[in-house]
């Protein structure tokens, strides 16, 4: 066993060995150790370089707020950068390299910016190269050059490209109380709220929860803390109205009680079990919140104090007594308050001689001076450390006088030998998600710490979060806010487990840094300065939130969590104002990095659901090829072999024109309107009049917005007195479906009108060309096809097959045509019967783009015309605006600008010259290709037109009824296509619309 | 796809659908309230019930303080100016 290792204690199992490697060495460490207690334990005291100056870094701190000891985790081929080694738990196999080193971590070139110190202070990139030119090294033109250079030298680790192939899950929860912090606050905050029967979520971050219990060496109901907890785990555990979440970092904090956290299922396995995630997401609306987050030790500034082995006094003491790991053989302690005196009794009992402890103050209380005894250490009061010394290890120490009221250092330096720095700068509560929450955080002068502000939500603080240092009086604080939680007046204090109270004084020193010559570290991830941060103030920014922005003091992955709270204290000093008045930033979310994963979790690849027509199977059988509209899938082409998509498409309009053809209508929008005032309601939502309608018969109608612009069509039959079926375009079913219910809700809450979507419910097959009644003769039963039976936009039931069917003689291609629907489960049946039945008249299936051919060479508009732009007149619907009743729309249609001169209209577009047009494409006036000049409007469905023989389209053009029978040309730059068109009316074919009365 | 869909502001007044006031449809059409506080909302619950509620919320402090079914809210004031319009 490595000799950092304590003979026993702490949370891991030393029956076991986990073998990992870093850097291509090979290391073990025991289950239940973290990658830096893993390493540590086997001396390694170099965990990577730093963010700038590619300095040598250690660990430390033991947990979420470590800004050093970040590296990037190996796992198949994917990568994953920048993970607390504090926070990692090993596993066999693991694989971790160290970031941001070139060409190895003890040997890194980029280490020569350290020297260039001076270079690379706060705001350096800005004004070495956002500046003014002067000469040839300035200037943006010059950050162009560099910036290789300096992404590649500068930053933290590197992403892969590899895909995640994790799985992520997404959770709703619901509860009564969410305790945040399962410490001894939380526990017992918990079984507080438990015990009153409500429902508890408690979440902790860590592995074990029990907090600061893990560490302690306290005793509570006289039991050691350690045994406490697990008898309050095993209490909570027993409950069915309590989930305990380890691993599992509450991370946002929102409106209404919504807090946001990340589950680590797994990634302290070699290999997930069967089904489980990588991380899950949890979203957590909670009736109440208990902030049970704990403290953060800070560390004090002073020259050197990032080098390998100056290590927080907390964090020490917890590698000692959780992980069995002593930091070093040789500590010396550096603190400003007596809870640290604590850290280095732990230490000395563990085993690690704590050589000398130096103290800010000059005058020590005398319950820390029985413990600086009891680990028989050296005390020198009044004394700071203002140099360290050792490269890729810490070596030494020299310690001058200090003065902690004019923060002074004097005298000579005394150097003294040390492998290991215990720094302890106070304790910052961890306050960041009840900042989120709202309201500004105070500042407590005694604890030198900002405290949590008063609750805007609906949560309490209790423990260290709310500034309470002593076991005993967390408990105490766990309990009510529990009760408090809960909604429980219970004031007896039967529930309170015994602990003692604590003599030792929770005040640090005010004091957060040691000025003296070299480089002081305040945010140790981001590489700032204390003289950064003074830099910052002469330069003018004197404003906190602009001191974070130019110095990016903690803007780094920890977010500052080391870093905050001495930062403002260095600038209140710059200012010369209390720090309670320079203020503190806002902290956001999230509180620790979070995996993207976990946010996209199972919306990822396809986002939207597919819809499928019932018909599908059969149409891919069929060799078509499937397009998507919208969520829908529709056959585009059913092509032949060899065929490109125009051939297929003109063979199958041509088809549908000459004989017969079926397409897929079944994605068209389909709403029941039922209900006394149904009639009504429809005349109120479309132009035209839907109310003199017979029933049996259809009608096509048009819709606008309130606004005047044209906004869908369809065909709406009328079924019975009081039931329409209304069918909307496929891409607007959704929003006319929720527009119609916006009316009936808000608009007219009076109406006696019933909306469903049956869209769903119903296959539907449209079935055109000159032979298409005979098709319906050969198939129909139970109702005679002709056309005195079922003339143009007449309706009729029968069977097909034994399937009852519904057909309205409709057509969207011009041609003789009728829709077919059935129940949504027969449609593959009643389409195969379809096709059967036209086998003898030649019937060919046809897809998107021979629907589209035929409907341009009608001139019908789709949404590639009714674009939220167009107004009816502009499509030449003014025919379908009712003068008898007024209309959604109707009030706003006519306004200036919407009529008269300048509009853009539809007309009809012909290829001159034998090409094909594009969509998007321009119409100019302009015959020179080189210099188009102004677009009078642009080409918006286009086609080969088998019927003309001639490329065509549709096109919005400027005043276009008026232009009819002129050349302009198209002016499609980006597709390179320029040529002589003609406007012609949009009624290319059939103008006069005999052959859909067949 | 969330529960709830945001349908704009609450409680305007449509014009009369026969009248030709520009202003009045304009005002409809166009004009919305940007409140700092209390905000009539409409959201429709187009993941469950489809009905459009009246939801007052704080723009600041996102605090919901009532709700209601857009359609009944409706009713009632129609009722109210029905009522009045009878009186007159």
């Amino acid at each position: 066993m490595s000799p950092r290792r304590t003979a026993d204690s702490g949370r891991i199992d030393r029956s076991r060995q986990i073998r990992f490697s870093f850097d291509g060495a090979n290391y073990s460490g025991h289950p239940g150790d973290t990658l830096a207690s893993a390493l540590l334990a086997s001396g390694v005291s170099l965990f990577g370089r730093s963010f700038k100056y590619h300095r040598p870094r250690g660990v430390m701190t033991a947990g979420i707020d470590e800004p050093n000891a970040l590296v990037t985790v190996l796992k198949g081929d994917g990568r994953e950068p920048n993970i607390p080694a504090t926070m990692l738990e090993i596993y066999d196999g693991l694989t971790v390299v160290s970031q941001n080193r070139y060409p190895s971590l003890a040997f890194d070139v980029g280490a020569v910016n350290g020297l260039a110190g001076k270079l690379f202070s706060a705001g350096f990139y800005y004004k070495t190269f956002m500046g003014p030119v002067f000469g040839p090294l300035k200037g943006t033109r010059f950050w162009m050059f560099c910036e290789w250079f300096i992404r590649r030298a500068a930053g933290l680790g590197r992403a892969g490209y590899a895909a995640d192939t994790a799985r992520y899950e997404r959770v709703n929860a619901f509860c009564d109380v969410l305790v945040v912090g399962a410490g001894p606050a939380g526990l017992m905050a918990a079984r507080a709220a438990a015990e009153q029967g409500r429902r508890v979520i408690l979440a902790d971050l860590d592995t074990r929860l029990g907090g600061s219990a893990n560490w302690s060496d306290e005793t509570i109901d006289g039991m050691a803390a350690t045994d406490w907890v697990a008898s309050a785990i095993a209490d909570l555990s027993g409950r069915d109205n309590v989930r305990l979440l380890p691993r599992t970092t509450v991370w946002g904090y929102y409106d209404n009680n919504t807090l946001a956290a990340l589950e680590r299922v797994t990634d302290h396995k070699a290999k997930p079990e069967t089904g489980e995630p990588r991380h899950r997401s949890w979203t957590i609306r909670a009736g109440s919140v208990v902030l049970a987050t704990g403290a953060l030790e800070r560390p004090l500034v002073f020259p050197g104090n990032d080098r390998p082995g100056v290590m927080l006094a907390a964090a020490a003491e917890r590698y000692a007594v959780e992980f069995g790991v002593l930091a070093g053989e040789r500590a010396v302690l550096f603190t400003n308050n007596d809870r640290a005196y604590r850290s280095a009794a732990a230490l000395a009992r563990a085993g690690a001689r704590i050589a000398t402890i130096v103290d800010v103050r000059d005058t020590v209380s005398a319950a820390a001076r029985r413990l600086a005894s009891e680990c028989g250490a050296e005390l020198l009061a009044g004394r700071a450390v203002v140099a360290t010394d050792g490269r890729r290890q810490l070596s030494g120490i020299a310690v001058r006088a200090f003065d902690a009221r004019s923060g002074t250092v004097s005298g000579d330096a005394r150097n003294l030998a040390a492998d290991c720095l215990l720094v302890s700068g106070g304790w910052s509560p961890a306050l960041h998600l009840a900042s989120q929450a709202g309201a500004r955080p105070r500042w407590d002068s005694g604890l030198q710490a900002f405290l949590p502000p008063e609750p805007t939500q609906n949560w309490i603080a209790a423990g260290a979060v709310a500034g309470a240092y002593s076991t005993a009086e967390v408990l105490r604080q766990g309990l009510e806010t529990g009760r408090m939680a809960a909604g429980s007046a219970d004031e007896d204090d039967g529930g309170l487990p015994l602990a003692a109270d604590d003599e030792l004084d929770p005040n640090p020193a005010p004091v957060f840094e040691i000025r003296a010559d070299g480089k002081a570290f305040v945010d140790h991830q981001h590489d700032v300065t204390a003289d950064d941060v003074r830099l910052a103030y002469r330069e003018g920014f004197v404003s906190v939130e602009h001191l974070k922005r130019y110095t990016t003091l903690g803007m780094a992955t920890d977010q500052g969590k080391t870093s905050n709270v001495p930062g403002m204290a260095i600038m209140a000093a710059a200012v010369g104002k209390p720090i309670e008045e320079v203020g503190t930033t806002r902290f956001r979310p999230p509180f620790a990095p979070v995996s993207l994963g976990s946010l996209a979790a199972e919306r990822h690849g396809h986002l939207k659901p597919e819809r499928l027509t019932p018909m599908h199977d059969w149409h891919v059988a069929n060799g078509a090829t499937m397009f998507t509209a919208g969520l829908w899938f529709r056959p585009q082409i059913y092509g032949l072999p060899g065929e490109t998509i125009e051939q297929a498409y003109v063979r199958e309009a041509k088809a549908v024109r000459d004989g017969v053809g079926i397409v897929d209508v079944s994605t068209l929008g389909k709403i029941a309107v039922q209900g006394p005032d149904a009639a009504e309601f429809l005349d109120r939502v479309y132009t035209n009049m839907f109310s003199t309608l017979a029933v049996g018969k259809a009608r096509y109608g048009l819709m606008l917005r309130e606004d005047g612009f044209a906004y869908d069509d369809g065909t709406t039959w009328r079924l019975g007195e009081t039931e329409f079926l209304m069918t909307t375009t496929t891409v607007n079913a959704g929003k006319v479906m929720q527009n119609l219910e916006y009316c009936l809700d808000v608009v007219w809450p009076d109406l006696k009108v019933h909306l469903t979507s049956v869209t769903d419910e119903w296959a539907g097959a449209a079935l055109s060309g000159p032979k298409a009644r005979q098709v319906l003769e050969a198939c129909v039963t139970g109702t005679a096809v002709d056309d005195a039976t079922l003339p143009f936009m007449g309706i009729v039931r029968g069977e097909i097959d034994g399937v009852p069917v519904t057909i309205c003689r409709l057509s969207f291609s011009g041609e003789l045509a009728y829709e077919v629907y059935c129940g949504a489960g027969h449609g593959t049946h009643v389409w195969e019967t379809l096709m059967e039945a036209g086998e003898l008249f030649g019937i060919v299936a046809y897809g998107l783009e021979a629907l589209g051919t035929l409907r341009i060479e009608k001139g019908h508009v789709t949404g590639a015309e009714i674009d939220g732009r167009t107004t009816a007149r502009d499509l030449h619907l003014d025919w379908m605006l009712s003068k008898k009743k007024p209309f959604i729309g109707s009030a706003m249609m006519d306004r200036d600008g919407m009529t008269g001169p300048g509009r853009l209209e539809l007309v009809g577009v012909v290829s001159l010259d034998g090409r094909p047009l594009n969509g998007g494409a321009h119409i100019v006036e302009s015959s020179n290709p080189a210099a188009p000049r102004d677009s009078i409007g642009h080409v918006t469905s286009v086609c080969y037109s088998p019927a003309l023989r001639k490329y065509i389209s549709l096109a919005l053009v400027e005043d276009g009824k008026a232009r009819l029978g002129t050349r302009a040309f198209v002016s499609d730059p980006v597709r390179k296509r320029f040529g002589p068109v003609e406007l012609v009316s949009h009624h290319f074919f059939d103008p006069e619309g005999k052959r859909l009365h067949g | 796809m969330s529960e709830f869909t945001y349908q704009g502001e609450a409680g305007r007044q449509r014009p009369d659908p026969a009248s030709t006031d520009r202003a009045a449809w304009d005002a409809y059409v166009y004009d919305r309230l940007n409140p700092a506080g209390e905000h009539n909302e409409l959201w429709q619950h187009s993941g469950g019930c489809r009905a459009h509620l009246v939801v007052t919320r704080n723009t600041l402090t996102h605090v919901i303080s009532s709700v209601a079914f857009a359609r009944e809210a409706g009713r009632a004031h129609s009722a109210g100016r029905r009522g009045k319009g009878a009186r007159s």
